[in-house]
């Protein structure tokens, strides 16, 4: 019996762009933003206008994806589906986390922990949303939510240890955070790629991944670290630790929706058995 | 219960594609949209090479993965397995896009006609502008199977409310209709044969076989 079990007519998706790349990409932000502003907020600071900035780039995100889509008059459809849709849970905690984001701006700043709470939520719906795109072999994957909600957490935390700086003063607990997080970060990275590996995803999507690990370990991760060493010295190396953390957390994601989103493809388990049976050689050579 | 679901015999498949020009012709897909399209496949190694045909198309699944992400529920398996898209619905997200593992699904952003901007006359008649902007696919000509219920007719026998598709296949290498029906012309063939259904460890369940041997244990 012949069989063939190649992948075939396995290709990029076409319908998702930068627009839902930047949806992910400021969700996680935003979201890891909200999240580190608030939590570490006990060192000293007010996390207030860092929330904001986490909120907006929750907006954008959003924003974004409303550009993209067909109907976008029909936009408020999009609730329509809570009992198994992660896209309309995704759209139920957005307007929740505003909610208590400009509830804890203009009444209560104690809000400001349920904003966090639901920020993590929004990039858990996020994750979500890949995991349940069963064409996509690259997004089903369950390492792939745990990548996207790791690298959330981390841009958040790169851009915090940014904007630290530019609205109060640097925090040296916050570089220790961005160093477990950069570690964790490159633990999914590799445990991701690796599960890509076993569980045989298209060639193509895997070699995409490939040839940007280099520069995401190096740039991403490595040069980051080193930074943040060099920080305890001078302290604005930290800012540019935040940069390269936020920066290649951002273009791996790009990479994920636009360019390793290969499709299922389909398959050929059994060729048709066609025609008369083989003569059986054994016979015929004796 | 009825289960509507659909046999491809690779086995007599030529891979003439009459299939898809006959959707094409059916449901008035504008250029570069095939809801249903005929993979010409080549395995093997020199000297032992073969070609396959393999038709795909919505597998109008059990657990369709496009209906679970929809968010919008304009996405819906229906009782007797069809899955439909209320295209006044559908914000056009390519969510259900995305989770199809069988690329069954479309968006078209813009009206479009095989010969430039002037529609052909069949096209000026067929185009649709609900299914601009939102995601479509095959139907399994539901309007057909619709008709069986008013006329009392069998799909899958009778002509008129068989698939197009079905109807058109030189070959007869597809066979339509009820599986739940030990009696149908479907459940007879996949009883008589060995069959397998596209990434079925997805847990989607498609409902389109693909017969590649006869059952020894029948014969």
């Amino acid at each position: 019996m012949k069989k063939s079990n190649s992948r075939i007519t396995s290709r990029v998706q076409r319908n998702w762009d930068w627009r839902a790349a930047a949806n992910f990409i400021g969700g996680g932000v935003g979201s890891g933003l909200i999240f580190w502003s608030v939590l570490l907020s006990p060192l000293g600071y007010d996390s207030l206008l860092l929330m904001l900035l986490g909120l907006a780039l929750v907006g954008a995100g959003l924003f974004c994806v409303w550009l993209e889509i067909g109907r976008p008059w029909r936009a408020l459809n999009v609730f329509k589906h809570m009992s198994t849709s992660w896209m309309s849970r995704e759209a139920m905690v957005a307007p929740l986390l505003f909610t208590a984001g400009a509830a804890s701006w203009l009444f209560e700043p104690m809000l400001a922990w349920p904003t966090a709470l639901l920020a993590i939520l929004f990039l858990y719906t996020q994750s979500r949303i890949l995991l349940a795109d069963k064409g996509i072999p690259a997004w089903r994957h369950p390492r792939c939510a745990q990548l996207v909600i790791t690298t959330g957490m981390t841009e958040g935390c790169g851009l915090l240890l940014l904007a630290l700086p530019l609205i109060d003063t640097h925090q040296p607990w916050s570089w220790a955070v961005m160093l477990i997080l950069l570690g964790l970060r490159a633990l999914a990275w590799r445990h991701y790629r690796a599960g890509l590996k076993q569980t045989s995803a298209p060639p193509a999507c895997q070699k995409k991944f490939a040839a940007i690990n280099p520069q995401f370990l190096w740039l991403g991760h490595i040069v980051p670290v080193i930074l943040l060493a060099l920080a305890f010295i001078q302290a604005e190396a930290a800012m540019l630790a935040g940069i390269l953390a936020f920066g290649s957390g951002a273009w791996m994601k790009y990479i994920l929706i636009c360019k390793a989103s290969f499709i299922q493809g389909f398959n050929m388990p059994h060729l048709p058995v066609r025609g008369q049976p083989t003569p059986s050689r054994t016979v015929s050579a004796t | 219960m009825t289960r509507y679901a659909m046999a491809v015999d690779l086995r007599r498949c030529v891979g003439c594609q009459t299939c898809t020009a006959a959707c094409k012709q059916s449901n008035a897909t504008p250029p570069g949209v095939q809801w249903r399209k005929v993979l010409d496949i080549e395995s093997g190694e020199f000297p032992d090479v073969s070609r396959t045909f393999l038709p795909v198309a919505c597998m109008h699944c059990d657990e369709p993965a496009c209906e679970e992400v929809c968010p919008t529920t304009a996405t819906q398996k229906r009782d007797d397995g069809l899955v439909t898209i209320d295209y006044d619905l559908c914000i056009g997200c390519a969510n259900c896009v995305m989770a199809c593992p069988y690329d069954a699904r479309s968006i078209v952003h813009e009206e479009k006609h095989a010969y430039g901007d002037k529609p052909m006359a069949n096209e000026a008649i067929m185009f649709d502008p609900a299914r601009i902007n939102v995601s479509t696919k095959c139907t399994f000509c539901i309007d057909r199977i619709d008709l069986a219920k008013e006329t009392g007719q069998t799909p899958g026998v009778d002509h008129e409310v068989t698939p197009a598709c079905v109807n058109s296949c030189i070959s007869g290498a597809m066979v339509f209709g009820d599986i739940e029906d030990p009696d149908s012309n479907i459940s007879k063939l996949l009883s008589e044969t060995q069959s397998f259904r596209q990434s079925e460890e997805l847990g989607t369940g498609p409902g389109v076989y693909y017969i590649w041997d006869k059952n020894d244990e029948k014969v």
